[in-house]
């Protein structure tokens, strides 16, 4: 029973998860400007650890855990560095 | 795959599921929101459906699931969740003055000018000092 | 000995929730923990004071309430099928706060609750420039900052 209802529930949730990280790399090649992008690349990452966490509650395992704790680290410094970028080096030198 | 799912207490089986199906729709729909909103300034609000109670929902799943199969109490799952909380923030905060600057830069957009009441203070003070400059 | 007992404390707990209680890994975390509190120090940061510590739970919990609160209006605006349905708008708001820690935290409290995001903070006056989603009522939205927020922040860090 309770195998049954944790089944479905990751199932619907990884589906919407993926169905996010879709949408949020639509928005990352249509964005209309730069920092759309960026911010479409940030939800995209935080979307892919939110899937990794739930296919660690699917398996069991605890591995998931640490490759999603250093998927948020590397993608808040990407975030950070593309920011910055953005701030100096395209429309002050 | 779920090895450890069969002998574990429905209570906590639906806990588990109510906690991973709210998080995972907040994410979804800040992503929704994130695509179907016209400018910039309005965009940057819909993520922060995912980073705040989307990471918080999933992390309360995934805590009571280890919790409850393995028998002792897990929680490192807070690391990411606090980690997350933190950064966010930072990220978007960088992101907007970034966009802000550029907008202005470009006179594009009707964003608010910098406060500029600062600037001519700033001169006026330095006028007045005779030992600067 | 120990400049800043709180980061020290917090390094440790890092530390074990990452690798699991031993008493070898608590030995190995307070050494870890010590030595960055003294890099820490090194870099000689401004130290934050906390005067009224037994607050924070309150915080937190104002906090978390009006995140739930946020996230479900926010989803609401979102799912709504018309297009113009919210009125966003840039909003000016004048601080108190001069502690800078404090300024930090108010900053992680108004850009992770969904709805309002804080774009710049002008030291110069004393000023922060906001974005907010749905700005019906400008004054609310001032009363929440000023009195439900900075406050509370003004009597923690005093």
């Amino acid at each position: 029973m309770s195998a049954i209802i944790l089944f479905t529930a990751v199932s619907i949730a990884q589906l919407m998860l993926a169905a996010a990280m879709a949408i949020a790399s639509v928005r990352m090649f249509r964005g209309p400007r730069a920092q759309d992008r960026i911010i479409g690349l940030d939800t995209l990452y935080i979307n892919a650890m939110l899937l990794l966490v739930t296919f660690g509650i699917g398996t069991g395992r605890v591995i998931y855990f640490e490759a999603a704790l250093v998927m948020g680290m590397l993608g808040f410094v990407a975030t950070v560095a593309l920011a910055k970028f953005l701030m100096r080096g395209e429309v002050i030198e | 795959m779920m090895q450890s799912a069969a002998d574990m207490p429905v209570w906590a089986a639906i806990a588990v599921a109510f906690f991973l199906l709210i998080g995972s729709g907040l994410a979804l729909i800040g992503a929704i929101g994130f695509m179907r909103l016209p400018t910039f300034y309005e965009r940057i609000h819909a993520p922060t459906l995912g980073t705040s109670w989307g990471i918080g929902g999933i992390m309360l799943a995934s805590m009571i699931f280890f919790t409850v199969s393995s028998g002792r109490l897990v929680f490192h799952e807070l690391l990411i969740g606090i980690f997350v909380t933190v950064t966010t923030p930072i990220t978007f905060m960088l992101l907007a003055r970034a966009a802000l600057h550029r907008d202005r830069a470009e006179g594009n957009g009707n964003v608010p000018d910098k406060p500029n009441r600062s600037q001519p203070a700033r001169e006026v003070l330095g006028e007045s000092d005779p030992r600067r400059g | 000995m120990l400049p800043y007992p709180l980061l020290t404390l917090s390094l440790i707990l890092m530390w074990l929730l990452l690798n699991g209680f031993t008493p070898g890994h608590l030995v190995l975390g307070i050494l870890v923990a010590v030595f960055a509190s003294w890099a820490m120090a090194s870099l000689r940061p401004e130290k934050p004071k906390l005067a009224k510590w037994y607050l924070l739970p309150k915080l937190f919990g104002i906090v978390l309430y009006d995140i739930v609160k946020s996230n479900i209006a926010v989803a609401r605006i979102i799912l709504k099928s018309g297009r113009r349905s919210h009125n966003p708008g840039f909003l000016t708001v004048p601080l108190d706060i001069e502690n800078h820690t404090a300024i930090a935290v108010l900053a992680v409290v108004l850009t992770s609750t969904p709805g309002s995001a804080w774009l710049e903070y002008d030291s110069n006056d004393r000023t922060v420039l906001l974005h907010v989603l749905d700005l019906d009522n400008e004054a609310e939205w001032r009363d929440t900052i000023k009195n439900r927020y900075e406050k509370l922040l003004m009597e923690i860090f005093a």
